[in-house]
């Protein structure tokens, strides 16, 4: 230690050094003074295209998709069956957390034309997703593969606004998001947003802290629906949610950590994710759809431009579409399945099971969490669809209440 | 020939860590202070435009948080120098044999990810969990007390990752002390303390020093600990850069506030060699 210690310290100080040190530096930057291009307006395609980029591509008999944690049976049920069927190996990793951060991890391979690994991702619609269809990183989805999608997909997710007529992205699944909350500390029932902004529940109040899930409550909390808000709108809204902040009314703004939160009672209320609630499986913890209204989210399946195995890509998508084969994940994921013919082999299951089991199938087959009705789906808004120009406007009126600023 | 073959193998010694460090680092950094002054967004590109604004934007925008991790950061590396002497100590003149197990001891936490022990904090600390539940049935503490999600918590989170960084430094220097002049020290009348101020500490600030080089720098720059253990009103520097490259693709703005927070701390380290200082501490224990 005594031996190099002062020479450290006399390295760290002295001025000879730094000058020596800013001095490279500073040439360096002058030849590095390049810049990096940008990606966009690759999002509109031609069915000629589409149909160039699938020209003599073949299936390979393997592919690999990224999911999320929770999102298939723990013992791969359904993959197991789909190779049985088909004979396509799948290599199945949970690794994507949060759209933002898969986004932060995969751009610069996609950007660049590089396989990133992946033939087959689940991304949720939103701002990363239109990104990637801006950017053109996707590859467009040929339909005359994937029949079921047209034959049994539900009509609200067909031609969606994020992605018109699919051209990129078909849905895994979806859930709703509302409000949670847990009977064991909270006497009275929630049935609204306003009951977010309480100040009766100081300090035990939790909220999301992707920037649109929270932007789209702090909308509907000022009686606007955030698919059809305007700038002026969001700058309402999000004075709210920073005076419902700065009134420390808001525990945390949470990822995905809110449910353990709600059921611990560390917070007492929360925005919540439907799915999560049902899967928890405690008496306590209720699930509402507020009466201001949810949002409706989907997690869309897409194909990376550069993948090596897309038409195996697209024939796992079009067999999960098959009622039959969808059933048994539903009945693990327990969030909202794009196809409704679904549930008719969930109930068939149920008829079949006996028990627990029993019970659980048909709790899951008349869950209004799982299977909503036609009424329900009518209360539920849409995320809305952010212009490249108006993307970062809306970041910076909402990222930084999370930041405390 | 011989001194041909002397005077060029100190740098064949040096090339592949130098190589290493240019590759890695040199030109990373060079290159995110070259994006640091551009302009654009991930659409359009990024042109350079030597655009100085966007270091005193992040400023403008963020100081706030520039002020309070350099505060959490002070605050967890003084407490790290508390908690870490006193244990250095002992285990570097009290330990006996038992010296290595100890150190084994010590760094043991570093076989579970650090991520995973933050999240075992939170565990931990929950408003009903093991350790507040009882305490709030005991009526000891007010019921609506928490200790998550607030800038005490990261501090302690802050403190108790980085402890074994301040810990084995200050061993390392404790260990080399000679007996003999302590031993000396008291042949001259000094009492216990006197020998301790004037004649172990001194010889053990190298360790200090580095010690708190290698806690104080990634504790301020840390975001793991804010975003698991904190609150809204605890937010770093180091979460504010991650948002603003991984989820608003702010290339620019995340390379300007991570140039200024690199120039913080650096100014700091350097403030700290010349207070702690005197050369003659330094060389003193060189010697």
């Amino acid at each position: 230690m005594d031996r190099y210690d002062p020479a450290l310290r006399r390295g760290l100080t002295s001025r000879r050094n730094v000058l020596r040190l800013m001095g490279a530096s500073a040439a360096a930057l002058a030849a590095s003074a390049c810049s990096i291009p940008g990606q966009g307006g690759r999002g509109d395609l031609t069915q000629a295209q589409i149909d160039a980029f699938w020209k003599g591509r073949t299936g390979k008999g393997s592919l690999n998709w990224a999911n999320w944690p929770g999102y298939m049976q723990d013992d791969h049920a359904s993959i197991k069956a789909f190779t049985k069927d088909t004979g396509v190996e799948v290599n199945y990793k949970e690794v994507i957390q949060e759209a933002s951060d898969w986004f932060g991890k995969v751009q610069a391979p996609l950007a660049a034309g590089q396989s990133i690994g992946f033939d087959l991702m689940v991304v949720t619609n939103g701002i990363q997703t239109s990104k990637m269809i801006e950017l053109g990183y996707l590859a467009p989805l040929d339909h005359s593969r994937l029949p079921n999608f047209d034959k049994y997909a539900a009509a609200k997710y067909k031609d969606p606004a994020f992605d018109p007529g699919n051209t990129y992205t078909i849905p895994y699944e979806s859930g709703i998001t509302g409000i949670a909350y847990n009977t064991k500390y909270v006497k009275e029932e929630i049935d609204s947003i306003a009951q977010l902004f309480d100040p009766k529940y100081k300090g035990k109040v939790g909220m999301m802290g992707d920037s649109q899930e929270l932007g789209n409550f702090g909308l509907f909390a000022i009686g606007v629906d955030p698919e059809k808000s305007t700038p002026k709108d969001w700058a309402s809204a999000a004075r709210k949610l920073r005076e419902q902040r700065d009134s420390r009314i808001v525990r945390k703004y949470y990822d995905q950590g809110y449910i353990d939160a709600v059921a611990k009672g560390d917070v007492w209320l929360t925005m919540a994710w439907s799915g999560d609630v049902y899967s928890l499986a405690n008496d306590d913890v209720k699930f509402v759809v507020p009466k201001e209204g949810g949002t409706l989210w989907t997690d869309l399946m897409m194909i990376p431009k550069p993948a090596g195995n897309p038409v195996d890509a697209l024939t796992l998508m079009n067999w999960l579409y098959e009622p039959a084969h969808n059933a048994p994940l539903t009945e693990f994921i327990n969030y909202i399945t794009p196809v409704p013919a679904t549930r008719q082999y969930v109930l068939a299951d149920a008829a079949k099971a006996t028990g627990d089991d029993k019970a659980d199938l048909e709790r899951l087959a008349s869950s209004p969490l799982v299977f909503p009705s036609e009424a329900d789906m009518a209360r539920l808004r849409n995320f809305r669809v952010l212009s490249q120009q108006e993307e970062p406007q809306y970041q910076k009126v909402f990222t930084p209440i999370v930041q405390g600023s | 020939m011989r001194r041909l073959k002397g005077a060029v193998a100190p740098y064949l010694l040096i090339l592949p860590g130098g190589l290493w460090l240019v590759v890695f680092f040199a030109v990373p950094l060079v290159y995110m202070a070259s994006v640091s002054l551009m302009t654009g967004n991930l659409i359009d590109g990024f042109e350079q435009t030597w655009h100085w604004r966007n270091y005193t934007d992040g400023l403008d925008v963020y100081g706030d948080k520039f002020v309070r991790s350099l505060w959490y950061g002070l605050i967890a590396t003084v407490a790290c120098i508390a908690l870490a002497y006193p244990a250095a100590y002992w285990i570097a003149f009290r330990a006996g044999r038992h010296k290595s197990t100890w150190l084994f001891m010590l760094l043991l936490p570093f076989f579970v990810s650090f991520v995973l022990r933050t999240i075992a904090w939170k565990l931990v600390l929950t408003d009903q969990g093991p350790v507040l539940g009882p305490l709030k049935s005991w009526h000891l503490l007010p019921k609506d007390f928490h200790v998550l999600d607030s800038g005490f918590a990261v501090v302690s989170g802050l403190t108790y990752n980085f402890l074994p960084f301040m810990v084995l430094p200050i061993y390392v220097a404790l260990e080399r002390v000679d007996h003999r002049v302590v031993e000396a020290a008291y042949d001259l009348y000094a009492g216990r303390f006197a020998a301790f101020r004037r004649v172990v500490l001194p010889l053990s600030l190298p360790g200090v020093f580095a010690g708190v080089i290698m806690t104080f720098v990634p504790v301020t720059s840390d975001y793991v600990n804010a975003s698991v253990l904190g609150g809204p009103d605890n937010t770093m520097i180091g979460n504010v850069i991650q948002t603003e490259y991984f989820t608003n693709s702010e290339y620019a703005t995340a390379s300007a506030l991570s140039f200024t927070l690199m120039a913080l701390l650096l100014l700091g380290i350097f403030a700290y060699a010349r207070a702690l200082g005197t050369k003659d501490v330094l060389e003193a224990a060189g010697r």
